[in-house]
């Protein structure tokens, strides 16, 4: 059922720079990294674009690269490549997100940088042409109403990228090229709660790496989905234990029930050092009441409300027993 | 637009024009004529189109044709070595991993993705190496087995 592709031509630049400036001239055109969701949602008839800029060739975004500050991870460095980097191995929570993410055959091709920008899903969106257009399509694209919140004027697609929340408890921070050059900003500054427009980016900005602070950190990462493989998360959860001194605190972060990955506020005074159960209830109660997931999925989002405060009780008390 | 693109296709060299919004898999199948790439999903979900690009197991369907220039592509075609099949394709006949067959290409080239890095994989690895290929007929116990089996007669 699905269309072919539209027509459109290639650019296969070899620089972050030469891949802005072509994405400034072409006012319709779009970034292409691996391809695993764009050309999935082209088909789909979800993208209109005259001309897809192919990052793969690009030295730079293919680069991963350690040194006293941290780690510096290109955009363009695949899932699989990312989860088999000995590199990684002080933050489990990345390595095991990256796993997690669709089938192996999307690994090798899925880049971060395009998990990180996965563009927002649900139940009413990412549905062939003639699937949307009988149900006079929705708001995130060509229509006027949200099926999911129709009193609403806003898109509650879900973002649902696995990684987002394994970086955010690892204190990412994200570098972008644009027409004005290159800037650095905390991973949590690039979402927007708003499923339409879910990236603080402008269109001709590139996210070009990913910056990881060095020290090692505690973490897991931990999805619920229909099936085991090939699938998005219905709810994904990170946890981290810092290694703050004296006191170790938690960091908590969700994908896949609201428009945006956030950290998990409220729990800065918790000693992860000491999480009896009180503090489980207290994680528990805290994921419950800031998540806000609606019926995006086929799944109930009390479900998914519940599944994730969960998964951040279960990978906290794991972390803390470990 | 057309673009002219040079890869190898299981060991031999070719170039062939083809559109920039060609998909991998209709290149291989119309202009190649590697037929053994099947179209289940046509969306990145079922893995029936998987193939080998510079050794990794990914999906067809999803790749641009224009992206795999200088790249090596191998299908299912390239497997036999004078008309006599591979031990992993003599595997998947001999242990009945295969039943209705459309799965079969796909998942044979993930598999040999897998073989080619791993020359003894577990059950676990079997399994998590072919957790993007699915399955309507078999269960999926007769195809890893075929794969152990493969893996032993290689060894």
């Amino acid at each position: 059922m699905n269309a072919p592709l539209p027509d459109f031509s290639l650019a296969r630049p070899q620089s972050a720079d030469e891949a802005v400036a072509q994405r400034l001239a072409a006012p319709a055109a779009r970034y292409l990294a691996g391809g695993t969701d764009l050309v999935v949602n082209m088909r789909r008839g979800l993208v209109d674009a005259d001309l897809l800029i192919d990052l793969s060739g690009i030295d730079e975004l293919a680069t991963l690269s350690a040194n006293e500050s941290g780690l510096t991870i290109g955009a363009g460095v695949t899932l699989a490549a990312l989860a088999a980097d000995p590199a990684l191995k002080t933050y489990p929570a990345i390595v095991q997100a990256a796993n997690a993410v669709a089938g192996p055959g999307h690994r090798a091709a899925a880049t971060l940088g395009g998990n990180l920008c996965l563009d927002t899903r649900c139940l009413y969106y990412n549905q062939s042409e003639w699937w949307r257009r009988s149900n006079d399509y929705c708001l995130k694209y060509k229509g006027d109403v949200c099926h999911v919140a129709p009193t609403g004027d806003k898109c509650r697609a879900a973002f649902s990228g696995d990684l987002a929340p394994a970086l955010l408890v690892h204190d990412a921070e994200i570098e972008i090229a644009g027409p004005d050059g290159r800037r650095r900003l905390p991973l949590t500054e690039l979402y927007r709660d708003d499923g339409a427009a879910y990236l603080a980016l402008t269109p001709e900005e590139l996210l070009v790496a990913v910056h990881l602070p060095a020290g090692s950190r505690h973490s897991a990462y931990e999805k619920v989905r229909l099936r085991g493989a090939i699938d998005f998360p219905l709810a994904g959860v990170a946890v981290a234990v810092t290694d703050d001194d004296p006191t170790p605190r938690l960091k908590v972060a969700v994908t896949g029930t609201n428009s945006r990955p956030f950290l998990i506020e409220g729990l800065d005074d918790l000693d992860a050092g000491q999480l009896g159960e009180a503090e489980l209830v207290l994680i528990d109660k805290a994921v419950q009441k800031q998540v806000s997931p609606v019926r995006t999925t086929m799944v109930a989002g009390h479900y998914r409300r519940l599944a994730a405060a969960r998964l951040a009780r279960r990978l906290a008390a794991g972390l803390a027993s470990a | 637009m057309k673009r002219i693109i040079r890869l190898k296709l299981n060991g031999r060299d070719r170039e062939d024009a083809v559109s920039d919004n060609a998909l991998l898999i209709d290149y291989l199948r119309e202009t190649a004529a590697a037929t053994s790439v099947k179209q289940g999903c046509d969306g990145g979900e079922c893995g029936a189109c998987t193939v080998l690009i510079d050794g990794q197991a990914r999906p067809a369907c999803i790749t641009l044709a224009a992206t795999c220039d200088g790249r090596a592509v191998e299908t299912v075609e390239g497997l036999a070595r004078d008309g006599r099949l591979s031990a992993l394709q003599r595997a998947f006949h001999e242990r009945l991993g295969v039943q209705c067959g459309f799965c079969t290409p796909g998942m044979i080239m993930a598999a040999e993705g897998l073989l080619r890095d791993n020359a003894r994989p577990d059950e676990a690895a079997i399994r998590q190496a072919l957790a993007g290929n699915l399955c309507r007929c078999t269960g999926y116990v007769k195809i890893i087995e075929a794969v152990q089996a493969a893996a032993e007669a290689q060894s």
